[in-house]
């Protein structure tokens, strides 16, 4: 004598369970089809709110905004007075800059989307700092060189970019972003922006440009990124 | 179609209240204990990863990563391990149980909207099989989350196939559902802590006679009709 495993005829009954999952199924493919503009719609909506909320417990709604990364334990330190930016290597002039040296240079600004790789995004957000162009231009890059190896203070972090790369007038060496000094998580005080690649490129805590003769992949891209982390149509691959 | 004599579903134990019930097996109980485990250090790791202030102690954001992605992985795995073999017949059945809803379910289900006196007199006067709706939603839902959630996980992580704006919206996926799936972990947690022996029947797969005559009596007349205990064919 045996009865059905499920219980027998008691636990017979519609499969409101599989149409339950097969309907999540299709609400994540939605949202992830067109989850960006909905996100956008409910950051217009609860805007007003968080502008309202003294408790910040509203950072906790998802949203729009900064994923504060690093990759060494806490946030690497250093005061505006005694940050300091060294160009060397591959260059006639080498540069050992303060940030007021910075600030003393023709200032770039512009309003860009922050995007990283992994889809997260930040519309608007307001850069200023020096194109990074001028300083190469500054230190005179001596002939054969090809590429710059970027340093952060965090003592792990790397970056590169092609010398052409380097001269686009959308990258540039920011001391200040969203209205205000770079704020130390957001790797001041003076960081990268990549205005046309992702957010990885963008290097936090900048304290070391090297011109070299040949690119080196940096930390995220020797864990698989692209080198040309172009936004968009490089979809993450070199293009 | 995995059959189960009723009398080995019957496990003699001591106490006063005469036998006790097998209502999981060993192989559902180490299912659950490995997905709980897992999920934990998803939802530790996930903090990590997203919480500005957790990061800024824990850092380390590549080997985070990499935990959080492989455990992320990994979750899937124990369910499909135990339904795999001959050693799933318990979980397979229960499955089958998540996914029928009776009539006795939707009443119990329409009665959450009632005041708590005229809920519990509502769902006192139906005959429900071994899982009520909550836990029959409950299962549903964590399946159907676990899915998306490894779906868009996967697609944050391998994301060169997929256009950027469904790289964005995999995001918004991910972020909100993990909300809403803390949430109600949080909740299964608080009824677990609020039902002790529903609780313990996870830990040694036993509960009493008395608790499957008021909790899942239709599931007890199937299993173990009557005292004294038949002896096992």
């Amino acid at each position: 004598m045996t009865v059905d495993a499920a219980g027998g005829g008691s636990e017979s009954g519609t499969p409101v369970g599989r149409r339950v999952v097969l309907g999540m199924l299709g609400l994540g493919a939605l949202g992830v089809v067109a989850g960006k503009g909905i996100q956008g719609g409910i950051d217009t909506a609860l805007a007003p709110l968080q502008r309202l909320d003294p408790t910040g417990l509203g950072s906790l709604i998802p949203g729009d905004y900064f994923r504060i990364y690093t990759v060494t334990s806490g946030y690497p330190y250093e005061s505006d007075a005694n940050y300091r930016l060294t160009v060397d290597g591959m260059v006639d002039k080498p540069l050992t800059l303060q940030l007021s040296d910075l600030q003393a240079m023709p200032p770039t600004s512009m309003v860009r989307t922050f995007q990283c790789v992994t889809g997260w995004q930040v519309p608007n957000v307001h850069w200023t700092g020096v194109k990074l162009s001028d300083l190469l231009a500054e230190a005179s890059v001596a002939k054969g060189a090809t590429a710059l190896r970027f340093e952060s203070f965090d003592g792990l972090y790397t970056e590169s970019l092609t010398l052409d790369q380097a001269a686009r007038p959308d990258i540039i060496v920011a001391y200040s972003m969203l209205g205000g000094p770079v704020s130390r998580e957001h790797g001041g005080p003076v960081r990268l922006y990549v205005a046309p690649m992702y957010g990885y490129k963008s290097i936090k805590w900048l304290s070391r440009i090297s011109v070299v003769d040949r690119v080196e992949p940096g930390y995220w891209e020797d864990n698989g990124y692209a080198v040309d982390g172009w936004i968009g149509h490089s979809n993450g691959y070199g293009s | 179609m995995a059959t189960v004599p009723k009398s080995s579903e019957v496990t003699p134990a001591g106490g006063t209240s005469g036998a006790r019930i097998e209502r999981f097996d060993a192989v559902e109980r180490a299912v659950h204990w490995t997905t709980a485990f897992l999920f934990a250090v998803l939802i530790l790791t996930g903090a990590a990863l997203y919480l500005q202030p957790v990061a800024a102690i824990v850092g380390r954001r590549y080997l985070v990563e990499q935990i959080h992605v492989y455990c992320g992985i990994a979750l899937p795995l124990p369910v499909l391990a135990a339904l795999s073999g001959s050693w799933g017949r318990g979980i397979r059945a229960d499955l089958k149980r998540f996914n029928r809803w009776t009539g006795a379910d939707r009443a119990w289900l329409r009665a959450t909207a009632q005041s708590r006196p005229v809920r519990l007199k509502k769902r006192e006067a139906v005959a429900l099989g071994k899982f009520n709706a909550g836990q029959k939603l409950n299962a549903a839902w964590t399946a159907g989350g676990g899915l998306v959630m490894l779906g868009t996980g996967l697609i944050m992580r391998f994301y060169q196939p997929w256009p950027l704006s469904w790289r964005t919206g995999a995001t918004f996926v991910h972020d909100w559902l993990a909300a809403a799936i803390v949430a109600v972990a949080v909740g299964h947690i608080g009824m677990a802590l609020r039902h002790p022996e529903a609780l313990d029947s996870m830990r040694s797969g036993l509960v009493s006679r008395q608790w499957a005559a008021a909790n899942a009596p239709r599931w007890l007349e199937d299993v173990a009709p009557s005292e004294p205990v038949q002896p096992t064919s």
